[in-house]
């Protein structure tokens, strides 16, 4: 037996590893997978709270973040693609002109 | 039983979310994020989501995995990674990782107010079942649903146009 509260603050450990990642990182890509994290772990709290208040609404939620993270993760690495193309690189520090 | 399986999930996705902080080339993160959704899967079976589970292997550690990895595995493997301490702020390297900290720990104390302590996760007790969740979408959230499955044909087309584009561009 688990209680509720400990799938709740393993979501928030994650949670904080994404911050962390996307605030310390430097590198496009990995920032992006820190975000992809952070999606990862408001899902896990939205399944625990669907089991803890015993709806299925939740679970309804967390399929649309998915389609949501889906449509994100295509349209951000096509734009990861583009600045590589485009820059050569792909450390966020270089990329301070919105011009080539 | 299950508390044993609940903390081996759980420390492997504390661990390969670490992992994905610290490695420093991407292909490592993107390989231990793979790592995080699988035990997040496991573990949205321990809590009876059987759907999610799946989705969560086949969309996510799947398809949109695969998609990252088809974009990183280009970058050179050697110097692909970023140069360590490259204009860093002295604030942020003092000050970030024990703020941060501060800031899960003041979480972790609001989380364990907020729920009565005797709310235990018992495994199969909860029949959350893929017909009824079907029924739950197709019933209550059927504009979502097509509002989302537009932005998915919206979004292909844009990725198309985006990284198409510069390609032309660059010639």
């Amino acid at each position: 037996m688990i209680p509720i509260s400990h799938y709740m603050i393993l979501s928030a450990i994650l949670f904080v590893l994404g911050v962390a990642g996307f605030l310390f990182r430097r590198n496009l890509i990995t920032m992006f997978l820190s975000v992809e994290l952070m999606l990862n772990s408001v899902n896990l709290s939205f399944v625990a709270l669907s089991y803890y208040y015993r709806e299925l609404d939740a679970q309804v939620f967390v399929f649309f973040v998915m389609v949501v993270a889906a449509a994100q993760a295509v349209v951000g690495l096509a734009i990861v693609i583009a600045l590589r193309r485009n820059r050569g690189s792909l450390h966020v520090d270089e990329m301070d002109r919105l011009k080539r | 039983m299950y508390p044993v399986l609940f903390y081996l999930f759980a420390a492997a996705a504390t661990g390969f979310g670490l992992n994905l902080v610290l490695q420093r080339h991407p292909l490592y993160s993107a390989l231990s994020l793979i790592g995080v959704m699988a035990s997040l899967a496991s573990l949205y079976l321990l809590l009876g989501a059987e759907f999610i589970a799946a989705v969560q292997m086949i969309l996510f550690a799947g398809a949109i995995m695969t998609l990252f990895l088809f974009v990183i595995l280009p970058l050179p493997l050697l110097h692909g990674g970023e140069e360590a301490g490259w204009r860093r702020s002295r604030m942020v390297k003092h000050l970030g990782a024990p703020l941060l900290i501060v800031l899960l720990s003041l979480l972790a104390t609001v989380i364990d107010r907020q729920f009565p302590p005797d709310s235990m996760v018992r495994f199969g007790t909860f029949p959350g079942r893929t017909a009824d969740i079907g029924r739950q979408i197709f019933l209550y959230y059927i504009l979502p649903f097509e509002a989302v499955s537009i932005l998915i044909l919206v979004a292909a087309l844009g990725a198309v146009v985006l990284a198409g584009k510069s390609a032309s561009k660059s010639d």
